[in-house]
Formats: C-alpha cells, structure tokens, sequence
C-alpha cells in the first residue's frame, strides 16, 4: 500500500512541483523584477512557470509583487479564492511579508499579506533580486515535493484563506468580497 | 488503404482468424494510431512550441523535467489532470461541461481525412477538401458555447470576436483551396498529392505557382486558429483569457490540447495543398534505395509520412516564428485587414489560377 501511495506522491508532486504557472498579479515596484525573472538573463521558464495566466483560474502559484493596499486586499482575496487548489501563494517584497518600509507610518498598507491568506514562501528584501525569486521558486518545489496525498486534509485547512471578508479602511461598506463559485 | 487491406487479411488467414474479424478490426486499429499519435504529437509540439518562443527571445526554454526538459509538458498534463475543477456558479452547467469535449472532436476527425502515405487514409472521400474546410471552422461552435455558457463578460466577448474573426478569414480561406482544387482538377486530398507529383520536383507543387495563396492561407490559418498576432479571442491584455477565463483543470487542458490539435491539422492540410503532402522532395523516395527487397517496399509508407510530418513541422515552425515575432492586432483592423486586402487578394489568385491551368494546363495538369 504505502509503495502505491509514494509511487503516486512521486510523480504528482514531481509534476506539480515542474508546472508552477503563475498569476499574472504584481501591485508595484516588486512586479518589475519579476517581469525580469521572466525575461532572457533569469529565465524562469527553465523551471516550466513561464506560463503566466491571467485567468486565476489556471493558476497555481500567486506571486505577490508588490505593496497590497487595504484598498486591494480585497481583490488579493477574491483571486485567491478564484484559484482551485492546489494553490501556492510567494510573499514577494518586504511590504508583502510585513509592510516593509510603511510598516511604520503608512495608514493604507497592508502589514503583511499572511493577515489576509496563507503564505507558503516569504522573500523579504526590497525589491528581491531576480535571482531571489527563483531562489524562491525553487525552495516551493522542494516543500512541494515533500507533500502527501495522505496529508491532503492538513494541507486544504493550511490552505485557507484568512479572511472571509475585508472590511479595510477605505473600503467601501457594500464592497463584499464573494465566494464565487468556490464551495 | 486497399493495398494494405489485402495484406491484413492475408496475415489474418494465414493463422485462421475468421475475415469478419479483420473487417471489423481494419477501421478500428487506424483510428487508435491516430488517436494515440494525435496526443503524442501535441505533447511534442507545445514542449516544441516553448523551446522554441525561448529560443527566439535568448532564453533556454524548459529545461529541468526529464533530459533537456522533454517532459515538461507531461508534467503539465498530470498537473492539470489532477486539478481542481470548478464550476462557476451563474454558469450553464451542461454547456459548459460539453463544449470542450465538442471542441476536440472535429480535430479527431478532421485527422482522419488527411492522407498520411499513398496507402494510409482513414477516410477517403472524393470531396475530401470540402469537408476538412467545414469541419475546421467547427471549433468556432464550442469556443461561442463556452463563452456563452461560462457566465463571464470576458468569455463572452471572447467568444464573440472569435464569430466575427472566422467569418472574416473563412471566406478567403475557401477562395484559396477552391483555386488549388483548380489547378488539381479534383477534390481529394491523395489526388491533389498526386498532381503535383511532376518532372519539376520541389517547383512543381503548388507554392510554386500559387504564391500568392500559399501566403494567403498561412496568414489565414494563423488567424482561424487564433493564435498570435490574430490571438483576439484570448487576448491577454484585454480579455484575461478570452473564452476559457473560467475554466479550469482538465476541461481547460482539453481546449488546450484540441488549439494545439488543430494546429497540428491545419499544418497539415496546408502542406498537403502547397507543400506535396507525402512526396518526397528528392523526386524519388529514399527507402527503396537505402534498404532492398520487400523491407524497402514496406518503408516507402513510413518515409511518406515522415515527409509530411516534416513538412508540417516547417509549417508549425513558420507559425512559432511569427508568433515570438508580431504584436497582436486591433479588433477592428482585424477584420478590416480580412475584408478589404485578403479576400479581393484572393479572388485575384483564383482568377490567376483558373488563366494558368486554362493556358499552360498541361504543366500543372
Ligand atoms: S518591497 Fe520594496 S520594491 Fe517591493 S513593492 Fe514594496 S516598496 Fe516596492
């Protein structure tokens, strides 16, 4: 028994893990490096994720480049549960992993996108290096390559999202976040 | 397809097996080799298709699955295969499950009317032509299914523009073949082979003397099968991913592998009317000179292929080429481009063919 399910933990992990597409999703300064993550020196396309969809729905990593508002966490939230699972989220950029340089005196940042959905690798920095970003992209498929299907339910309970709703402080009040299509 | 008929019941009869049974089996076995052929090949050719975009912008393309990354797109396929897949909520349930499964049937059968080698054609039809170029435009049907059906405004734009962009490049695309069935005098697919099988060798097919509409019906291809610069039903920038924004999983890896599919058909047929089909660009094939006896003979069938193939993949390469190469165009330069230059293009071209076969006749009779 234990064969068939490492036999079958082997090749899915190993298939998921080479096929990271990811969300064309990046907020500010940070999604220029990964524009470059993707281009001739940095070629992320070695690793098979340079299939960037714009739809969430054929996505299966969101990189998070960028400073999230309390204005755009919303939308962080609604694409990451437009994504089906097996979803991965990096936290790119210092203001993603904890506000960064607003941390302090910003009112409108977001002081870390793990207050909103869970984060499975952090890149601090500012901006991370291209190469960080692979560096990241690798450390992910290493941990992917680690999973379970025994393990599944543990992974769905870590893989749900925070919040059901964000409410910010500019956010308008009918502004409701929906469960689209998600069960 | 008679040839090979004879010699399987031959075989059949030699160890007893009742005809019925090889009647039967005869249909089935070529229907599995394309099937199972079909998705080998589209494996091969998105692994071809990214190697090759990378290549063109100084990138390595995948290169970490498997030895020079040639299992890159298995990976994707189990990936796909075991993702989750998600109905959206407004959605018409029904419609949206059947139309990527009607999206990779005319593929299927579009295949099977291709003729392979001199002996190998599934289905042999006097009017052959006529049908592929019908069953070509039939993925049109599902892509308006899935963006109607999906609930989306961005699928259904999506869908839309597809509509608009077939009418206005089908039309040209008719006009093309219909001035290559003029010059072959005839409606099949093995017969259109045959004539250009001349003393002139490589000049003596079509793209010789049919220049015109061989550019014609590459631009027109690109543009029915909706890939870059005419990729507006699934623009990016735009449209998120124009008709299969909600798709996902399995059921978007199916419209996936029947684009590619389609691909793959189209590339053929174009070389099939331009390129010779399965002739050999020597003028002679290569088999019977390189192996002798029986060996040889049943080789031919294979180098046959193996030249279609390689002039499909000359095709499919040209298509990757302009893809790394053109931006995409506006939606209505699009159509303004197909109406106002490639349709009166190509009447001109059917005009100048039916002069030449009326003229010099005999060359390209
Ligand atoms: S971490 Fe630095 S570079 Fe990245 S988004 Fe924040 S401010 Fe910009």
């Amino acid at each position: 028994m234990n064969i068939i399910i490492t036999s079958i933990d082997y090749i899915l992990n190993r298939a998921r893990a080479n096929s990271l597409w990811p969300l064309t999703f990046a907020t500010s300064c940070c999604g220029i490096e990964m524009m470059q993550t993707v281009a001739s020196d940095n070629d992320i396309a070695r690793f098979g994720s340079e299939i960037f969809r714009g739809s969430p729905r054929q996505a299966d990593l969101l990189i998070c480049a960028g400073t999230i508002t309390h204005k755009m966490a919303p939308a962080l939230l609604r694409l990451y549960e437009q994504m089906p699972e097996p979803k991965y989220v990096i936290a790119m950029g210092a203001c993603t992993c904890g506000g960064g340089m607003f941390a302090e005196t910003s009112y409108s940042v977001v002081k870390g996108i793990d207050k909103i959905i869970p984060v499975d690798i952090y890149l601090p920095m500012c901006p991370p290096k291209p190469e960080s970003l692979i560096d990241a992209i690798r450390k992910l498929q290493d941990d992917i390559k680690k999973e379970s299907i025994l393990k599944r339910k543990d992974f769905l309970d870590a893989h749900c999202s925070r919040l059901t709703e964000y409410k910010g402080m500019l956010v308008e009040e009918d502004f409701v976040v929906t469960k689209l299509g998600v069960k | 397809m008679n040839y090979l008929y004879f010699l399987y019941i031959e075989f059949l009869a030699k160890h007893n097996i009742p005809k019925i049974f090889g009647d039967i089996t005869f249909y089935v076995i070529p229907a599995c080799i394309i099937f199972v052929a079909l998705i080998l090949v589209i494996l091969v050719l998105v692994l071809f298709e990214r190697k090759l975009l990378g290549w063109f912008t100084q990138r390595k393309g995948p290169n970490r699955v498997g030895f020079w990354g040639v299992l890159q797109t298995l990976a994707d396929a189990f990936k796909l295969l075991c993702k989750e897949n998600i109905t959206p909520i407004g959605a018409d349930r029904a419609v949206f499950n059947l139309a990527p499964i009607i999206m990779f049937l005319p593929v299927l059968i579009a295949l099977g009317l291709i003729p392979f080698s001199s002996e190998f054609t599934f289905m042999n039809f006097q009017t052959n032509v006529l049908i592929y170029v019908i069953l070509a435009t039939f993925p049109v049907l599902s892509i308006l299914l899935a963006g109607w059906a999906s609930n989306n405004k961005y699928s259904l734009i999506g869908g839309v523009r597809n509509v608009a962009q077939i009418l206005a490049y089908e039309l040209p695309i008719s006009f093309t073949v219909l001035s290559v069935i003029v010059l072959a005098s005839s409606m099949n697919l093995t017969q259109i082979t045959l004539a250009q099988s001349n003393q002139y060798g490589v000049l003596g097919w079509y793209w010789f003397p049919c220049i015109i509409g061989f550019g014609l019906m590459l631009i027109c291809t690109l543009a029915e099968l909706n890939r870059c610069p005419f990729d507006l039903p699934e623009a990016e920038s735009e449209l998120i991913a124009g008709y299969n924004t909600e798709y996902s999983g399995m059921r978007f890896a199916l419209f996936y592998l029947s684009e590619y599919g389609m691909l793959f058909a189209n590339s053929l047929f174009i070389s099939v009317l331009f390129l010779g089909g399965y002739l050999s660009p020597f003028g002679k094939y290569l088999s019977p000179i390189l192996f002798s006896g029986p060996v040889g003979n049943i080789l031919i069938y294979f180098e046959q292929a193996f030249w279609l193939f390689a002039k499909s993949f000359l095709i499919i390469f040209i298509f990757i080429w302009v893809r790394a190469t053109l931006p995409r165009l506006a939606s209505f330069d699009l159509l303004k481009f197909s109406w106002n230059i490639l349709l009166p293009l190509s009447i001109v071209n059917l005009l100048l063919m039916s002069l030449l076969k009326f003229f010099v006749g005999g060359v390209y009779a």
